[in-house]
């Protein structure tokens, strides 16, 4: 027998007996709507698998016993006895039927006309009697009420008796067929349907077996020939058996979340009036129940797609010499601990041209940018968020929520998606996914002899520091950073934030940074060690450990040992990054936010600049951050400046820094380009590096881009832009410049948290003694 | 509860410094010997870490901390009783184990006024054994306070 057609067997039983509870229920309260629409979509799911199958006789009754249904839903239809009975006995053939298929593997001959008509009869009944508008329920109807005695009459006599015992007697022999199928038949009782908490108690069981298994074999390992060994060995073989088979329970074949897919195929075909051909290959791979669900919807998507924007019309297609009919190739594999999908179509490949001008026209990218990109890079856009190249918006796609929503619930899940295309040759596109998200790959690091585990999904890369001749972890402020490629990475002591007493370590022992993409933001975990990834299996921590936001959960390792899993998002939380961490919970939809315009984060170094007051500037804008000491400020043309890399390089200061007062002393200097050459921003102190949600740029053109709040704090943002254009500005302006006097205030906060822009002039004394004056008095107000 | 007066109920008993306590053996899941544990550094106090048992996790708890009785640095041999409270885990690191005891619900005491108000949280009475008394311990009121107790910062 056909595999689906056996499924479509176990399924329909079952559907069947709960049917058969449903209908006797409706005739108990036949006002229960939520009801009706359950009996109505078992029914409406038996019918359309029916068609789909090729059971024509099973579909007709199918059919004809939803017509009614539907009336009794939409309210056109109140339930009399005689419409279940009706049901019932339509229910009745339906189990005849599917016993003989189940016997002969095709639909036994016969005719269903009787009931047909009757069927037709009762919802001809209501719809030819009902009116343009029934009324929400219908009274029993004169014509409702004249099918009842037809049907009695052409009822059997079990019928009258089935509306008092119903789900007991209404086995009817309906047609001419041999009496219904007992219950139990051969494939029904094949499958069982077990709770998931039953499959996940015997997963947890044979685990710790395996445990047991795996020190027992050591044991044996180290003795010779014991008359344990061979029971031993063959406790080996049970339980990897055992293993396997508690796995597989979970397991499903892929090929159920591709069943629906011709049938959508060929829907779109004939309503795009194409051609296409569907091959699927490796319905038997099989995977996790829970990522199938995953990407049943990430699939279908995906096939729609290739049919209606991949594939040509037939006399494209033949123009282009390709045969009329295109194809989609549909293939699954396993490969090393994940699944891989492919898809493939023969059709117009992806658009590069029309794709680049899409790129500039939503301004992710300028003109010269996409030049310079290779196709491959091009290609990603079409996984952004409201991005689609179809000229029109079908029934079918085009809307541009596509691709990126694909991509999203593939990443989720721990995939990954690539494409290739080719002009004229098709799309091909590859998805792995691992095979299944109970297990979890994660990298197992040392933190002063304790073993944490870190989800391998969170981390970006690995970083050795403080090895010989090794880059190194810089320290600002006791805040240790490190510099990755130009960029300022803030670091977490893994062993502080967790309360480990840090060992005899020194700075020169070698150590390794984690660097862990949260969202937009990066930032690095320093450990001792890394030993390896490990497949470890999530468990939840315990009530008393929920508090820890450090910790995501908790997992035995293959010694037996218990460690905690870290949970980066919730690290970034505890040192106060919660702008950061927010956007964890939903990192894609914070994402489009961000796409849209609608929130903006910016990354922002604190850091104190002159009577302790807070300051920030985008870390965007900064190169790099060094220690100086005040001795070593020279001053060149009235401009202070610093030797920097056997370069002179101009210093400027915020207001209220007394550069005169400090005649040596360490000093903090921000060094950013101008006009390509280094300059530096003499500080106070250096902070922290913290992200800032919401616009930072309040229109302030001088000095001070605007003041916000962080940590309770009023903070301006430094225009390190400014500098530059003032230095020019300075050379005529400055003598006349106006100091800031009264308004000269750091805090304009409207007491909603919300921040306003300065409102004191443009001017700024950037010279650190010349502003000396002004400062005094703006602070002391 | 009246109805249970007469009831008899069977408690474990152990012993912390030179106190007896006792909990309902039904909700006893395991005696452990001295377990491999792995500390949460971060965690209350009063939890000592997590355990694996046969696959399952369980949260290993301090009870010195919550009673505030005085810890004994002598020793790390503690002994575990595992018990289950709202379909979690926990284990209990006690001096020793001593027996079930079959008791009679009448016998059970009011804990005393003067009685550590920390104690007369986590009690649901005594026993007046020969020559010694038993605090009946209630579960779920002991790692409530736990719960409570966590003046820590959240981290």
């Amino acid at each position: 027998m056909d595999d689906i057609i056996a499924e479509f067997l176990a399924e329909t039983n079952e559907s069947l007996a709960e049917l058969d509870n449903y209908i006797v229920l409706l005739e108990q309260n036949p006002d229960d709507i939520n009801l009706v629409t359950k009996i109505f979509r078992v029914m409406h799911t038996i019918k359309g698998t029916c068609g789909f199958l090729g059971l024509p006789r099973l579909e007709r009754v199918a059919h004809k016993s939803e017509d009614i249904l539907g009336l009794v839903r939409d309210g056109r239809l109140h339930v009399q006895p005689v419409h279940v009975t009706l049901i019932l006995e339509a229910l009745d053939t339906i189990k005849t039927i599917i016993g003989g298929l189940e016997r002969q593997g095709s639909e036994p001959a016969g005719s269903d006309a009787d009931l047909i008509n009757r069927l037709e009869a009762a919802y001809a009944a209501v719809e030819g009697g009902a009116g343009a508008v029934p009324p929400p329920i219908a009274p029993a109807t004169p014509e409702n009420e004249a099918v009842a005695p037809v049907a009695a009459a052409a009822s059997k006599a079990e019928f009258p008796a089935a509306q008092d015992h119903p789900v007991a007697e209404a086995v009817a022999p309906a047609g001419e067929n041999a009496p219904a199928a007992p219950a139990e038949s051969g494939v029904a009782s094949q499958t069982l349907r077990v709770q998931v908490e039953v499959l996940e108690d015997l997963m947890t069981m044979v685990s710790e077996l395996v445990l047991t298994r795996n020190q027992l074999l050591q044991i044996l390992r180290q003795q010779n020939q014991t008359e344990f060994s061979a029971p031993l060995q063959r406790l080996n073989l049970v339980v990897s058996e055992l293993q396997e088979g508690v796995m597989k329970t979970r397991m499903q074949p892929i090929g159920n979340a591709w069943s629906k897919l011709p049938r959508i195929i060929r829907d779109i075909s004939q309503e795009l009036g194409k051609k296409i051909d569907l091959e699927m290959h490796g319905q038997e791979t099989e995977l996790d129940r829970q990522v199938l669900e995953m990407i049943k919807d990430p699939l279908t998507h995906m096939i729609r797609n290739s049919a209606d924007h991949g594939l040509e019309t037939p006399e494209e297609r033949v123009a282009a010499g390709k045969p009329a009919a295109g194809k989609i190739r549909l293939n699954a594999c396993h490969e090393g601990g994940h699944i891989i999908i492919q898809i493939a179509d023969d059709g117009r490949g992806l658009p590069l041209e029309k794709i680049k001008a899409k790129i500039i026209q939503n301004g992710l990218a300028s003109e010269a940018d996409v030049a310079a990109m290779s196709p491959q890079t091009i290609y990603q856009y079409i996984f952004k968020a409201g991005f689609s190249t179809a000229d029109k918006v079908t029934a079918v796609s085009g809307r541009g929520v596509g691709m990126d929503v694909v991509r999203t619930n593939i990443e989720n899940i721990g995939g990954s998606i690539e494409l290739r295309s080719q002009e004229g040759q098709g799309t091909f596109f590859t998805i792995k996914i691992p095979l299944t998200l109970a297990i979890v790959s994660a990298l197992i690091v040392g933190v002063q002899g304790e073993r944490f585990a870190i989800p391998q999904l969170s981390v970006s890369e690995l970083v050795m520091v403080n090895g010989h001749g090794g880059p190194v972890v810089e320290m600002i402020n006791n805040a240790p950073v490190f510099r990755l490629r130009d960029r300022l990475l803030p670091l977490v002591d893994m062993a502080q934030m967790l309360g480990l007493k840090p060992g005899a370590a020194s700075a020169d022992d070698c150590r390794y940074i984690v660097v862990s993409k949260i969202g937009s933001y990066d930032f690095g975990m320093i450990v001792d060690r890394v030993f390896d990834t490990e497949e470890i299996v999530v468990k939840p921590v315990s009530a008393l450990l929920k508090n820890l936001h450090v910790f995501s959960g908790n997992t035995i390792l293959g010694d037996g040992q218990v460690i905690m899993i870290l949970d980066p998002a919730g690290i970034l939380r505890v040192i106060g990054m919660e702008d950061a961490a927010e956007q964890i919970g939903s990192t894609v939809g914070k994402e489009a936010d961000t796409l849209a315009g609608q929130v903006k984060e910016t990354s922002l170094l604190l850091f104190m600049a002159g009577n302790q007051n807070l300051r920030a500037v985008p870390l965007d804008g900064i190169s790099r951050l060094e220690d100086a000491d005040y001795s070593d400020v020279e001053y060149a043309d009235g401009q202070m400046v610093i030797q920097y890399r056997d370069a002179l390089m101009p210093l400027y200061t915020c207001e209220g820094i007394d550069v005169s007062a400090h005649k040596s002393g360490q000093a903090h200097i921000i060094v950013f380009p101008q006009n390509g050459k280094p300059a530096g921003l003499l500080v106070d102190k250096i902070l922290d590096i913290c992200n800032y949600r919401g616009d930072i740029d309040m229109g302030g053109s001088g000095p001070v881009l605007g003041s916000v709040i962080i940590n309770a704090q009023a903070t301006d943002i430094i225009n390190i832009d400014w500098f530059e254009r003032g230095r020019q500005g300075a050379r005529s302006g400055y003598a006349t410049a106006q100091p800031p006097g009264k308004n000269g205030g750091h805090t304009y906060s409207n007491g909603n948290g919300q921040s306003l822009p300065r409102k004191h002039g443009e001017r700024y004394p950037y010279a650190g003694h010349e502003g000396d004056a002004d400062l005094q008095h703006s602070v002391n107000h | 509860m009246d109805a249970q007066k007469n009831d008899v109920t069977q408690i474990l008993t152990f012993s912390l410094g030179d106190q007896l306590f006792g909990i309902n053996v039904l909700s006893v899941q395991d005696v452990l010997g001295a377990q491999k544990i792995t500390n949460v550094t971060v965690a209350d106090d009063a939890v000592a870490g997590v355990l694996n048992l046969r696959g399952r996790i369980v949260t290993v708890v301090d009870v010195r901390k919550p009673l505030h009785v005085n810890p004994d640095h002598n020793r790390a041999d503690f002994m575990n009783i595992v018990v289950e409270h709202k379909g979690e885990l926990f284990s209990l690191q006690i001096d020793s184990v001593g027996d079930v005891l079959s008791l009679n619900c009448v016998d059970l005491d009011d804990p005393p006024a003067t009685m550590d108000h920390v104690w007369k949280n986590v009690s649901s009475g005594i026993y007046k054994l020969d020559g010694k008394l038993l605090v009946v311990l209630d579960i779920g009121m002991l790692l409530n306070a736990i719960g409570r107790s966590d003046k820590k910062q959240a981290i």
